[in-house]
């Protein structure tokens, strides 16, 4: 055990989210990002953070490309939060397969951009993660990994929150899911949001009812 | 006579709204630490928490293996309470009245057609509640925040607007979303008032639900609805888009009864048609929700992640662990639910006699069914008769609940309950003699006729899993993308396809809006308990179910989806609109990527006997 190791177990951290699981139920495996740098599950890439989480594999040619496409368009649509207050990660499913080099490879080739980490680590660990966040409790489909290739899990640290979202859904359906773990917004805002709402709703009705798609 | 037992609970006095003074209400909640929020400038002032807001706990970990120990059978069933009209103010509007803190919906339909005679007020709010007296009270959220919600008792005829205030925390952590909308299950209701899972708002905000209670196929029979459609259990929950199976094992939901001229709720009195069923309510007519949960070792609700909640090991009925319930030597109609999350009940009795089984999810059966065992299903209702006359003073008879639930595709251990009757669900002791005027007919009611000419399409749905994705035709659900829309006043027949055979995971699929008739399970016709309507409609793996369905007076979005709440919290919804056009949809290639024939035009609608000896045909 190295310092770094006793320190992390056995003094209080502050910075640690009151409501989190903390590395207790994350773990604080190392796991290794696609520039090839060392980085432990918990401390470095969830502790406070609002992070979307997926599995896939280089080599996974049915749903993989589709979900790593979404998931490059969710994070355009997110702007300049991802790498700031959100973080985005795609796990291996092979890590005997993915090295980060391979990784660093299949980034660049669909566009990941700053904020949106590729990691690989030992097996043990990965499958310890994976389901941590992604189990069926189903031995057919926990074992199966291309049953793991389609959801990305939304994780709020600090409000211990999440939620899931198929990666093949719309893009923007991926974005409006991170909003659904984020910390509720003053009052007066979400009011504002409301009457941009009904005016939608409004001109919706308007439209259906114009179109003979309801009868007025 | 047993008296009803009334749980106790917190204060309900914010219920009505009453007697906050807007200082007091500051005082409140700044004492409990809540979020007051000033809009002098609109001129309205929030409703407040009238009581102290009990702390979030945080879930144990690890995870415990089994739940506090409980002795069975040592409290008594609780009834909750009716829900007492409440003049609202503002008075509710046809168009949502967001200035005074309503949030966003459609305007109501027919507002002018149906306006609401009678008004509710609902709180949604975090309190305590006792599961167990052996168990400290436990942090759920909840309808006035009382657990089970409070039953609304409403009459055929008499439109309602019932208004839902959200004051769940909006510092919230851990499981659950303090966002939420609220379905009639299963109310013939206008889409805005339907509780559509993408339609949810958060706290601080109040929304009016209009529920008209006319018969299905109001327009189409002279004179206010045709009787022969009347639904009359119903339960009421929250449906928000991936949260509904952490909301709902929080504590969101409760029943709603309608009540007619046929059955009345009361044994005697009434004109030529009352019914005399078993009456009234929290009498003879008893309401059973069943859940279940875990707990953790201080008695909070485990979780076993922040959006997942497990297989309860404690067997919970309105509220209540194992409870027992003293009953008269006469008839008694329960009104079963399933409120989940997930498991399956198979109901027994231990002395082996049958349920007379009256109406499944809410509709009287033509006859009463004798059924030895009863398979419950999430979110689905049975109407049951048991008669306790034959009984001795003295004489407990139990309710077993003999399906294991599977977990890692292994059934936990259940042991015999004929053995261990302490695994029971709950005890009825037989403890007094009381007069039955009650009646259980032979025949119930008479359906209309079923007219398959009516079907102007029929729609392939099928459920399956691809990349650990639900889908339903190869798609994934989108609030806001309709997958098909049906013609309002037409008849279409549904054809639900379970296309995951190896998961062992039975869908219980329910459609918004309208109760419909089975036509054939896996193309045989279907089982007398089945031969109602229905809303909820079990499929097993690999099995396929026709079913007839009429689609009549509202306009809008509404749902077909898994009511396992886990299955439907992963997306296993599609969004389908009433229109005044047929749109023959759906995905061009289904899940396993091969073409979708979907909604195919009907040129020749099959007849009734036809279709059962054409499985397959169909597809």
């Amino acid at each position: 055990m190295n310092r770094r190791d006793l320190l992390t177990c056995v003094l209080p951290d502050k910075s640690r989210p009151g409501a989190s699981m903390g590395p207790e139920f994350y773990t604080n495996a190392v796991l290794h990002t696609h520039e090839n740098k060392p980085v432990r599950f918990y401390d470095d890439l969830i502790k406070g953070k609002l992070t979307l989480i997926n599995f896939i594999y280089t080599g996974c040619m049915k749903s993989c490309p589709r979900s790593t496409g979404n998931l490059a368009k969710a994070q355009k649509l997110l702007g300049d939060r991802v790498g700031r207050d959100i973080f985005m990660y795609s796990i291996t499913l092979k890590p005997e397969e993915d090295d980060p080099e391979t990784l660093r490879d299949y980034a660049r080739s669909h566009g990941a951009r700053p904020g949106w980490l590729f990691l690989t680590g030992n097996e043990y660990d990965l499958t310890t993660i994976r389901f941590k966040l992604a189990r069926w409790d189903h031995p057919m489909l926990d074992f199966d990994l291309d049953q793991h290739t389609g959801m990305v899990r939304i994780i709020n640290d600090t409000l211990n929150q999440w939620t899931m979202c198929p990666t093949h859904a719309a893009p923007q359906q991926i974005v409006d899911a991170v909003s659904w773990v984020e910390p509720t917004k003053p009052f007066a805002v979400r009011l504002r949001e409301n009457y941009k709402t009904q005016a939608r709703i409004d001109r919706e009705t308007r439209d259906a009812k114009a179109r003979g798609a309801w009868r007025a | 006579m047993p008296k009803p037992t009334r749980r106790k609970r917190n204060d309900t006095a914010s219920q009505s709204g009453d007697g906050v003074s807007r200082r007091t209400a500051l005082k409140l909640g700044a004492a409990a630490g809540t979020l007051t929020v000033l809009t002098s400038k609109k001129g309205f002032s929030l409703p407040m928490f009238a009581d102290t807001v009990p702390p979030e706990p945080t879930v144990c970990s690890p995870q415990p293996t089994h739940s506090p120990e409980t002795t069975p059978f040592v409290q008594a069933l609780p009834i909750p309470p009716t829900l007492r009209p409440f003049k609202l103010n503002p008075a509710p509007t046809k168009s949502a009245n967001l200035a005074a803190g309503e949030a966003p919906r459609a305007d109501h339909q027919r507002w002018e057609e149906f306006l609401p005679q009678q008004t509710y007020d609902m709180t949604l709010k975090p309190a305590l509640h006792t599961f167990h007296p052996d168990m400290p009270p436990t942090y759920v959220w909840a309808y006035n925040g009382i657990y089970p919600g409070p039953t609304i008792i409403n009459q055929y005829g008499i439109p309602v607007v019932v208004r839902f205030h959200n004051q769940l925390p909006v510092d919230h952590t851990g499981f659950g979303s303090n966002t939420h909308t609220t379905h009639l299950h299963n109310g013939h209701t206008a889409s805005e008032s339907d509780g559509f899972a993408g339609d949810f708002w958060g706290p601080g905000f109040f929304k009016d639900h209009h529920y008209p209670n006319i018969y299905a196929g109001f327009d189409t029979f002279p004179g206010g609805g045709d009787p022969r459609e009347a639904m009359r259990t119903f339960w009421y929950h929250d449906h928000r888009h991936s949260f509904t199976a952490t909301n709902n094992y929080r504590g969101l939901n409760g029943m709603f009864l309608l009540y007619d001229n046929v059955d009345t709720g009361f044994e005697t009195g009434g004109d030529h048609n009352a019914l005399h069923l078993p009456g009234q309510y929290g009498l003879y007519d008893i309401p059973l929700n069943f859940t279940d949960k875990k707990f953790c070792p201080d008695g909070q609700m485990f979780a076993t992640a922040p959006d997942a909640v497990p297989a309860g090991d404690k067997f919970i009925v309105n509220g209540a662990i194992q409870p027992f319930f003293q009953v008269a030597r006469r008839k008694y109609r329960f009104r079963m639910l399933n409120s989940g999350p997930a498991r399956i009940w198979t109901f027994t009795m231990s002395d082996g006699r049958p349920f007379t089984l009256i109406a499944t999810d809410g509709n009287l059966l033509e006859h009463p069914v004798q059924i030895p065992s009863l398979e419950l299903h999430v979110s689905s209702r049975y109407d049951v008769i048991l008669d306790f006359s034959g009984n001795q003073i003295g004489d407990s008879v139990y309710l077993l609940n003999i399906a294991p639930q599977f977990v890692n595709n292994a059934p936990e251990p259940l042991p015999d309950p004929n053995v261990d009757v302490t695994k029971a669900v709950m005890r009825f002791d037989v403890v007094s003699d009381a007069a039955d005027h009650s009646v259980v007919p032979d025949t119930l009611c008479q359906y209309p006729d079923l007219n398959l000419n009516e079907v102007v399409t029929t729609r392939i749905w099928n459920f399956d899993l691809v990349n650990g994705q639900f889908k339903i035709n190869g798609l994934i659900f989108d609030p806001d993308r309709p997958d098909a829309t049906v013609k309002q006043g037409t008849a279409e027949t549904w054809i639900i396809r379970n296309k995951l055979p190896a998961s062992g995971w039975t869908h219980p699929v329910h459609i918004h809006l309208e109760e419909g008739r089975i036509l054939s399970r896996n193309g045989a016709p279907p089982p007398p308990e089945e031969s109602g309507r229905r809303d909820v409609y079990p499929i097993r793996p690999g099995e396929e179910v026709h079913i007839f369905l009429r689609f009549r007076e509202w306009f809008g979005k509404y749902m077909i989806h898994c009511h396992n709440l886990g299955h439907e919290d992963n997306f296993m919804l599609v969004r389908w609109d009433v229109g005044t056009q047929t749109s023959l949809v759906t995905s061009p290639v289904d899940s396993a990527g091969n073409p979708n024939p979907g909604a195919q035009p009907n040129p020749n609608p099959p007849v009734l006997s036809e279709l059962f000896t054409r499985k397959g045909e169909l597809a």
